[in-house]
């Protein structure tokens, strides 16, 4: 290729003026030395000092915004309004310097062709000019994304942060670019497509989510309206070093490994739907800066600066790190190790018995076949061993994300235990997502491995997640084909029966990431570090007496991963994991009966299934299920009716129930003599008027467990101060040794989850975690919890707030009605509060309540009722189908009481 | 206080007058019939007529505004004449009079442009998008009672909402007589969410805005009973006070809209003396929801409704007995 590709030359000049958003008081034109010719070249640039200068504040640093290709400085623009923005109010005040690259915008066209390492330069060249005082944060988009990770590896004196929006620094070997960029570089391609036509710059327009408004569109396009003015747009897809051979590859190369030893912080923010930035460039920074908070963004592209507040969640987060400026290494560190006593690691009784004879699992109906299968300690011990070492002989290591797409069962139980060995992370999505909601996790996961049954892996090639694949089982070699399988599970167990163990990870090492169910929003994953797992497993045998030996009967998946870290003897009972509603109370007999089980778990909607097929049990099955001591029904609330119906199945087992979220799954507990006890003392009136909100008792916080509440303003808005005085109804806060780490890849969600829990006095040494968990409710005199709904169904009204289960509990026990949903409606702050209700039997539409259903429910309800509604079925979460979707309910009621068509929610 | 209520034969003139009456202000009302209200002192004359509002004007320190005319349809020209001339010339006589405050009683229908009303509150008055005569006539007269207000004369504009109660020949007596002869429907699914205000509680507002006036002029407040109902649960709930049948046949919002528009259409090319049985105005009102937020009136006037809606049907129901 040739060099003499640059152009016509063309002066520097300001913008034109009336570009939306763009303030032309922050233009400057700017000469500095030109790294290639020596001479003097002329930069435009967005600078805020001045405007800083004008409202009197001191800059406490520089954001030096680096934009990518075709876009301009104009990229920028409301990161310089926002800084502005929170100056004027008295906030930390950053001047931001965003210059438009040389050839580029409306710097100076000199008809030179410029290197990956020619920018580094200039931008250099250009920063000294500006004498910058103080620290710098650097941040990119796109191929700016590697001149601003250039520049901080050149300038490490001034360097404070490395903030970057979608941009790659390595194309792995023997990947393929992707697409669009191959078509661009593509000879002939090249100087069509980004000079003489803007099409190049037209795609990369076309990528905002939403669309762009045309007014937008014109201030991209502003620069680059004439061919002359496009020759950079060319010269800088050229320098994209596609191979390994490029000009600019070195340089690339010298940058991509310098950023591995920056030692500041790193923010990574990432629209996923990119044509050319792919989440793997994402996973490839993450691995270069393993220490970098991370937010991805669901829906925003490319142009995540046009699609999201890239620039307030960077604004925050700088403020964030100058509150607690931590050296970068503390972030993963942080933690949590089992100090005093001995740790036990999850696979501490797979070590225990590895020579015990003794029934480990039985799997009364395995996938691979119709009689069911027992395993015993030492089959399972040995299992985990060859396929912790076959992994990692196979080359995966710690800190590599394994997806297990395989049903529940010995199967999956060893592959977990296997990866928890070896320090690979678990990526555990449920498929109760359904499957965009399960591409969607695998895909933000971004997992190295995906293991997985036939069934998983078609649909992992169909959707194209994606990691290795390995296989359950062996499979021919036309379907290892299809699949693009590289191996399985028996060939990675006999390649690791001659292969040593690796070192064991520590206790604050990511164990797993496991996902939430998406009935409460987009399913979100949840970090957990083996410490924190551990605390999660000896919580459960403190709480529910489950230790070796103890026969357990699992039928909710979650907990049945944990029977073999417990030293249980676990019986999965015969029952299609992805519908609990299958289970019968003859399977459950079945699998009480093949471990002896004293204790059960179930979901709720297995519970319900469970009780209404109790005719079908034979006198033995009876007999079996009579020895069971607990019986736990977790996932979702329960009605008192299901659990007097189970424990009627079960005589001598106390049944438990407790609260917890994908984030803490075990936090407070109770019993049924318990939620009677409560149910009482509810009754009795009291003259606390916060009290008399209502909810449904959860019970006490488990040990180890805290639970606060963060008080409702009237706006409905959680901002008091978290504390434990009895009867206030605000946000559940909770903190416990067995709390999540965090989210994965979800920064700006984190920081939400912890607001104000920093300066909590935590109740267990200096490392508390607390997380708000959306759950609105109270504490009541002794200690127990209430939960009133969720904190974005709460319904604000001129008179105060209201919290749905209240109502929904009173509402409930009025004759004829099955299930009520309460709704607000009109503007928060002046919201009216709407009944649903379904009733029995169900109406044979949507509509208006009769007139004596309507005044029972509002002299029922406790809070006045603008309008009662009835509808044949309320809709539900697909997952439990038992929490009420109240913000759908709210949407509907809206549109048919503003005289919208009576359609069903 | 000397205060001059006009449009006091009316049912909330009436009960406006008797209010500020009780409250210990010195009341004259201006009426072209007797109102006869009790503590109070009767001015005969229209409010088209100037020598009259002049005479009834002078010596009084405040005005309370109420007469208007109310109508679905009529004549434009009178609409113009008496809600526009008449607020014209009684906003010039009270200001050559020295007269100091003014309670210009409006209607929310001033800034209804057909669409929902969800929790808003007081927009401003619209003529341009108003619907109807007797709308549009009271915004352009809102307006300029509004830009009359001063260090001199400090005006309040206060708009309640579908006014009902004993008494009421507007609203109750319509809905009872339709409903009786079998022609009155649900329009579409009868659940869009109306406020009302029982006639107490309007009057009340209105004398609370009054006492009011000097802290809060130059502002229009919306007064309701803050209770929205679904349009057919008030609806029946009316009738069932006056013994009659509730609705039972439902015609689309849609249908009654494009009829109403029909109608009226007839009756502009056949003015009688009766009111068409249909207008789209009406289906509008009966098919969208019209409801509002009261925080800033109750806060302002420092007021709050007295007669819950419960109540009030109770007390519609003992009249009708």
């Amino acid at each position: 290729m040739t060099l003499a590709r640059g152009g016509p030359r063309a002066a520097a000049s300001p913008p034109p003026l009336g570009l939306p958003g763009l303030d032309p008081a922050w233009s400057r034109l700017v000469d500095s030395t030109d790294a290639l010719t020596g001479s003097s070249v002329t930069w435009h640039l967005l600078d805020t000092g001045a405007a800083l200068e004008a409202l009197g504040a001191t800059p406490v640093g520089t954001i030096v915004a680096v934009h990518g290709n075709p876009t301009w400085s104009y990229l920028w623009r409301r990161l310089a309004a926002e800084t502005l923005r929170r100056a004027g109010e008295g906030g930390p005040a950053w001047r931001v310097i965003a210059p438009d690259q040389l050839e580029m915008g409306f710097s100076e066209r000199t008809g030179a062709t410029r290197r990956l390492a020619d920018r580094v330069r200039d931008i250099g060249a250009l920063t000294d000019v500006l004498d910058l005082d103080g620290p710098v944060v650097a941040l990119g988009h796109d191929w700016g994304g590697v001149v601003a990770m250039g520049w901080a590896v050149d300038h490490p004196g001034q360097l404070s942060a490395l903030t970057l929006l979608n941009t790659a620094i390595h194309q792995p070997e023997g990947s393929p670019i992707p697409a669009p960029l191959r078509l661009a570089l593509a000879p002939g391609v090249l100087s069509t497509a980004s000079t003489v036509t803007p099409a190049f710059l037209d795609t990369t327009l076309a990528l905002g989510h939403p669309v762009l408004t045309a007014g937008i569109k014109r201030a991209y396009r502003a620069p680059y309206l004439h061919r002359d003015r496009r020759a950079g747009i060319a010269g800088f897809v050229a320098d994209i070093p596609a191979t390994a051979s490029h000009w600019s590859a070195v340089e690339l190369d010298r940058i991509a490994e310098g950023i591995r030893h920056l030692g500041v912080p790193s923010l990574l923010q990432w629209g996923p739907e990119d044509p050319i930035f792919s989440d793997r460039y994402l996973d490839d920074l993450i691995d270069r800066m393993p220490h970098s908070d991370v937010h991805r963004y669901e829906g925003a592209g490319h142009l995540i600066a046009e699609d999201v507040d890239y620039a307030g969640a960077l604004l925050d987060w700088l403020d964030a790190r100058r509150e607690t400026p931590a050296p970068a290494s503390a972030v993963t560190g942080a933690g949590a190790g089992a100090a005093g006593s001995a740790r036990r690691p999850l696979w501490s009784n797979l070590d225990a018995l590895s020579a015990s004879a003794e029934t480990a699992l039985v799997e009364l109906a395995p996938p691979s076949g119709s009689e069911p299968r027992t395993i015993s300690w030492s089959l399972l011990s040995r299992r985990v061993r060859e396929l912790a070492s076959g992994l990692a002989a196979a080359g995966v290591g710690a800190g590599d994300r394994v997806s297990l797409l395989v049903p529940p069962g010995a199967d999956l139980t060893a592959a977990l235990y296997a990866c928890l060995r070896i320090g690979a992370v678990v990526v555990v999505a449920d498929a109760g997502l359904g499957i965009r909601g399960l591409t969607r996790a695998v895909r933000g996961a971004h997992p190295d491995v995906v293991i997985g049954a036939a069934q998983g892996l078609a649909a992992a090639r169909a959707l194209g997640w994606p990691g290795r694949r390995i296989s359950t089982t062996r499979l021919g070699p036309a379907q290892r084909a299809v699949l693009g399988v590289t191996t399985s599970l028996p060939d990675l167990a006999r390649r690791g029966a001659a292969s040593e163990l690796p070192p064991e990870p520590s206790a604050d090492a990511v164990a797993a990431v496991l996902f939430t169910s998406g009935s409460t929003g987009p399913a979100k994953g949840v970090v957990y570090t083996h410490a924190q797992l551990e605390a999660l497993r000896d919580l459960l045998a403190t709480q529910y007496g489950v230790g070796v030996g103890t026969g357990l009967v699992a039928g909710f998946a979650p907990f049945a991963l944990l029977g073999p870290a417990l030293g249980a003897r676990t019986a999965t009972p015969d029952m299609d994991v992805s519908a609990p509603r299958t289970l019968t109370a003859e399977a459950v007999a079945a699998a009480v009966a093949a471990v002896q089980g004293r204790v059960v778990f179930l979901s709720p909607a297995a519970i319900a299934n469970v009780v209404a097929t109790a005719d079908g049990l034979a006198d033995d099955d009876r007999a079996a299920l009579s020895g069971v001591e607990l019986v736990l029904s977790a996932g979702a609330p329960v009605s008192v009716e299901l659990l007097d119906g189970i424990t009627a199945l079960m005589p001598g087992a106390t049944a438990h129930t407790p609260y917890g979220m994908t984030e803490g799954l075990l936090m407070t507990d109770i019993t049924l003599d318990g939620i009677r006890a409560a149910g009482s003392a509810s009754a009795v009136p009291t003259r606390d008027a916060e009290i008399t909100a209502g909810g449904v008792c959860v019970g006490r916080p488990a040990p180890g467990v805290s639970v606060l509440i963060a008080p409702l303003d009237a706006d409905g808005a959680a901002t008091g101060l978290p504390a434990a005085a009895a009867g206030v109804t605000g946000e559940v806060v909770v903190s416990a040794p067995h709390l999540k780490q965090g989210y994965d890849q979800l920064w700006l969600t984190d920081e939400a989850a912890v607001r104000d829990t920093a300066e909590l006095s935590p109740s267990r040494g200096g490392d508390a975690r607390w997380h708000r968990t959306g759950d609105v409710g109270h504490l009541d005199a002794d200690g127990r919890l209430w939960i009133e709904g969720r904190l974005p169904h709460v319904v604000v009204t001129a008179d105060g707030v209201v919290t749905p289960v209240g109502p929904e509990q009173r509402i409930g026990a009025v004759a004829g009605v099955a299930r009520v949903g309460i709704a607000g409606v009109g503007p928060r702050g002046t919201q009216q509060v709407i009944a649903i209700v379904e009733t029995v039997p169900a109406a044979r539409r949507p509509g208006l309540a009769a007139p004596e259903l309507a005044a029972a429910a509002r002299s029922a309800a406790g809070v006045p009722l603008a309008a009662v509604l009835v509808v044949p079925r309320l809709p539900t979460d697909i997952r439990h189908n038992s929490k009420i979707d109240r913000a759908r309910l709210s949407r509907w009621a809206e549109r048919v009481l503003a005289g919208g068509r009576m359609s069903a929610p | 206080m000397k205060v001059l209520v006009t449009g006091a034969s009316g049912l909330l003139g009436g009960a406006v007058a008797a209010a500020i009456a009780s409250a210990g202000h010195d009341v004259r009302t201006f009426q072209r019939r007797p109102a006869r209200i009790p503590g109070t002192v009767d001015v005969l004359g229209s409010v088209t007529d100037r020598t009259a509002v002049d005479a009834a004007l002078a010596g009084t320190d405040a005005v309370v505004h109420l007469a208007a005319k109310v109508s679905l349809a009529g004549d434009p020209a009178e609409f113009e004449a008496v809600n526009v001339g008449g607020t014209r010339d009684l906003i010039g006589s009270a200001r050559a009079h020295g007269v100091r405050r003014l309670v210009f009683v409006s209607s929310p229908s001033v800034a209804h442009t057909g669409e929902s009303i969800v929790g808003l509150g007081a927009d401003p008055a619209d003529p341009s998008t108003a619907r109807g005569e007797y709308a549009r006539t009271k915004a352009v007269a809102e307006r300029l009672a509004l830009a009359a207000d001063s260090d001199s004369l400090h005006v309040v504009a206060v708009r309640p909402h579908l006014v009902w109660g004993p008494g009421d020949t507007q609203l109750v007596a319509r809905i009872v007589e339709r409903a009786r002869t079998g022609r009155l429907p649900t329009l579409g699914s009868g659940a869009a969410l109306i406020d009302t205000t029982y006639i107490d509680n309007a009057a009340s507002a209105i004398a609370a805005a009054l006492e009011r006036v000097d802290a809060i002029h130059g502002n229009s407040y919306v007064v309701t009973n803050g209770e929205p109902r679904p349009v057919a649960e008030m609806l029946a709930g009316i009738c069932r006070a006056a013994g009659v049948r509730p609705p039972r046949w439902h015609v689309p919002a849609r249908v009654a809209r494009a009829a109403g528009g029909a109608v009226e259409a007839v009756w502009r090319v056949r003015p009688g003396e009766d009111e068409p049985p249909m207008t789209r105005f009406l289906a509008e009102q009966l098919s969208t929801a019209h409801w509002f937020d009261q925080r800033a009136t109750r806060r302002d006037l420092q007021w709050t409704p007295a007669v819950s809606l419960d109540e009030g049907l109770a007390r519609l129901a003992i009249s009708y007995r």
